[in-house]
């Protein structure tokens, strides 16, 4: 009987202990009082979200629904919106705000980097010629790493940059349109521009597209050696821009007076604007070389054919491109 | 059964403390410290919106006829790559949307980036020791320029055609090795090599993600590593001491609420406003181009510079060594970001400066720094501004041509003029702020000493 009462009392004072004990196990996170408002806010905002999701799922089933992206859109937005508000509400009302401090990190650790330094210095203890062993080990790691790039070079013809001066266009190509069509010299007239290609060539090589445009002869201030490169005062250059290699589309033409000084190409990307009576001089923009222009002759039968080639390289420059190497 | 779920957790990963740890990570609290979060949760929508659309991109090259619900296109020749974004637009059910809000977060993530970046430069954050996290983020800043650059460009539509002929050039323009750099990069003259497309498409789906990820969690790691800075606000703010919200239960639900919120509005813009409605460009070639051309806004400042730079290549005799494109393009944006990365050791240096900072300086604190700051960010605002000169010759009738020579002449002074302004400024504040501070004691010791 005594032993059993013991046993009890042991019991019910290791229960007490144990009880005390988490009550010393203080609270980590401050209390605060409850804001049913708030929770009641949280909860319709998430109900709210999960329908607005709903909502989502039901308009991407429907079938040929007009204006499926703006509901779609609306729909995942209030969605996202509805969580956030709900997410907003807990952050500001539910949850206890605390302002803890704590100290920074240490900002350095003296004792640390000394053993670090020594672990290193002892670790190539054994090794006595130091210097050596650095440039043959920087030797082995740059050799390796060149020959792991140098698969890279398939890439592109990083040596054979010739083909840069490549155009399709030969004496007595004819001039033909984005549909094949031959450019006729009747059919050009004053007032407008037009895009022309070389027949049979791929229209997509940067040395391909034309823009063709025809101009009072007298009006002509060609460079010496180009005297007869205009026929009827129809002239052409390279379409591509010798600053950043975009068609030069817009051609600024005095409709009427004082709109523009003179008749002008225009390239729509950074405005470089080029003379056609000049010869493609730069006349504004940042360009750095006039358009090439390439002399142009009227066949028997009255279509507009190349007499030969560009006056100079096609398109945006590179080192080298005034010169005859790459 | 929490604790159970969290014995189950600690014994087998033994990650208890840390997780407590992290738990109660300090968050010190500022509205201008939110940027970068904005900026960590845009990347998440850009990964998770990519990776939808991934499955339906084709990186391809060659040519098809449309002959989807698009009439205006119907039987246009166009390559793979535009067809298969035609599609996505049209096509694939909620694709519209998940495009849409893919440019949208992309042009957005840019912008918090680069406010984010504001906001630490003035108010000294990038101050030792967190050198390494602002490299690491300028790093990231210009990784997501190029990521967004290629991920408009491989759509292969007009714009993008345009936008790829004038990265070629500025690759071309590279002096001496720019011939053999725009080979390499683009296979064949432009518009170079087929597999060119596959290249941006690899590039932009998981190269330049991984390194941004990469470069994203050294950032991290190195804030957490460090703490974060904070304003000298409250009393017990100091340079030894962080005061803050904790991870949990403060901080997360307001974070996880900015997530929420910016995916809201991702989402919203995204199905409500349109953005790059590439089957009004309708397809790219080589010799095609349109008036009115404006790249996404984070590449304004390069256009702006290619369009300043007056018309010269710089030759010697007939060689020539520099082509035009490599000032604005390449130069230009190489100058901004070794200015920034050398800012933090040129302070340390020019200030004397060689101590460990926690606490934020207000602008005014640091005249010289501010000065210079909105010097050099007026100087890359003013050639930003000048990229959208044709548009202001549209819609306000200004000439084209004066306002480049007016820009041109303000690009070259105005940074000047600011910085001695604003560097006044601050002074006139600091001044200001101690005649206060004098006023205020005098007063308090008139009072004292009168009781």
């Amino acid at each position: 009987m005594r032993r059993l009462g013991r046993w009890l009392l042991a019991v019910v004072v290791a229960f007490l202990w144990r009880r005390r004990e988490r009550e010393a196990n203080e609270r980590i996170v401050p209390p605060g009082s409850p804001d049913r408002g708030a929770e009641g806010l949280t909860i319709a905002l998430l109900f709210a979200a999960a329908l607005a999701a709903v909502a989502f799922v039901v308009v991407y089933a429907i079938d040929g629904l007009a204006d499926s992206t703006q509901l779609l859109g609306v729909a995942l937005g209030v969605a996202f919106g509805c969580l956030a508000g709900a997410l907003i509400v807990v952050a500001k009302r539910l949850v206890v705000s605390e302002e803890i401090d704590e100290d920074y990190p240490e900002p350095e650790h003296p004792e640390e980097q000394e053993r670090l330094a020594q672990l290193v210095e002892e670790s190539g203890d054994r090794i006595t010629r130091k210097r050596l062993m650095i440039v043959a080990g920087g030797a082995a790691g740059t050799a390796l790493g060149a020959a792991a790039l140098a698969p890279a070079l398939s890439l592109g013809p990083a040596l054979g940059t010739g083909g840069l001066r490549d155009t399709p266009w030969r004496r007595g190509r004819r001039l033909v349109d984005s549909d094949g069509r031959p450019l006729r010299a009747g059919d050009i007239s004053t007032d407008t521009f037009y895009s022309a290609f070389p027949e049979g060539a791929k229209m997509d090589k940067i040395g391909s597209p034309l823009v063709v445009v025809r101009l009072e002869p007298s009006r002509l201030r060609l460079p010496p050696g180009r005297e007869d490169w205009a026929p009827e005062g129809i002239i052409a250059f390279s379409k591509i821009c010798t600053h950043a290699g975009c068609a030069v589309s817009e051609y600024r033409t005095p409709l009427f007076e004082p709109t523009a000084p003179s008749p002008a190409l225009v390239c729509p990307c950074h405005y470089s604007t080029f003379d056609p009576a000049a010869g493609g001089e730069v006349v504004f923009g940042p360009a750095g070389r006039p358009l090439p222009q390439l002399p142009l002759t009227i066949d028997a039968s009255g279509d507009l054919r190349a007499a030969g080639g560009y006056s100079g390289p096609v398109g945006p420059a590179w080192s080298g491109v005034r010169s005859g190497g790459t | 059964m929490i604790r159970r779920a969290i014995r189950f957790l600690d014994s087998r990963s033994g990650s208890a403390p840390l997780v407590r740890k992290a738990l109660r990570y300090l968050f010190p609290d500022h509205w201008s410290f939110l940027l970068g979060e904005v900026a960590l949760y845009l990347f998440l929508i850009l990964v998770a919106t990519g990776i939808y659309l991934t499955l339906y991109f084709e990186p391809s090259l060659a040519s098809t006829t449309y002959n989807g619900s698009y009439e205006p296109l119907r039987g246009a020749p166009m390559s793979e790559a535009y067809r298969s974004v035609v599609d996505i637009s049209f096509e694939v059910k909620a694709g519209l949307l998940i495009r849409q809000a893919h440019h949208w977060a992309a042009n957005l993530f840019v912008a918090a980036i680069v406010l984010h970046l504001l906001r630490v430069f003035f108010t000294g954050a990038f101050r030792k020791p967190r050198e390494l996290t602002w490299l690491v983020g300028l790093l990231m800043l210009f990784t997501t320029l190029l990521e967004g650059y290629l991920g408009y460009s491989m759509v292969d539509d007009l714009l993008s055609g345009m936008g790829l002929a004038i990265g070629y050039s500025v690759a071309l323009s590279v002096p001496v090795i720019g011939a053999s750099l725009a080979m390499l990069i683009w296979g064949a003259p432009y518009p170079g090599d087929p597999a060119f497309e596959s290249r941006m498409y690899i590039g932009h789906v998981f190269l330049f993600p991984v390194l941004i990820g990469v470069l994203l969690t050294v950032h991290l790691a190195l804030v957490v590593m460090r703490h974060h800075t904070q304003f000298d606000g409250g009393t017990r703010a100091s340079e030894r001491r962080i005061v803050g919200v904790p991870t949990f239960p403060g901080q997360a639900p307001r974070s996880l609420g900015l997530l929420s919120a910016v995916a809201a509005l991702i989402f919203l813009l995204g199905g409500l406003v349109q953005i790059n409605p590439i089957w009004q460009w309708g397809p790219y070639d080589t010799g095609l181009s349109t008036n009115g051309a404006q790249p996404d806004w984070y590449l304004g400042w390069l256009i702006g510079a290619l369009r300043l730079v007056p018309g010269f290549d710089v030759t010697v005799g007939d060689y020539t060594l520099v082509p035009n494109p490599f000032w604005g393009g390449a130069l230009f944006p190489l100058v901004v970001l070794l200015v920034l990365a050398a800012w933090p050791a040129a302070e340390r240096r020019f200030a004397a400066d060689r101590a460990t900072h926690n606490l934020l300086d207000r602008p005014r604190d640091a005249p010289g720094r501010t000065a210079f700051g909105a010097a050099f960010l007026s100087w890359v605002l003013l050639i930003f501004f000048s990229g959208s000169a044709d548009r202001a010759f549209v819609f306000l009738g200004l000439s084209y041509e004066g306002q480049v020579w007016v820009y041109r002449a303000l690009v070259c002074t105005l940074p000047i003029a600011l910085f001695f302004i604003v560097r006044r400024v601050c002074l006139e504040l600091q001044a200001g702020e101690q005649l206060e501070h004098e006023r205020e004691r005098a007063e308090h010791e008139a009072v004292t000493g009168a009781a």
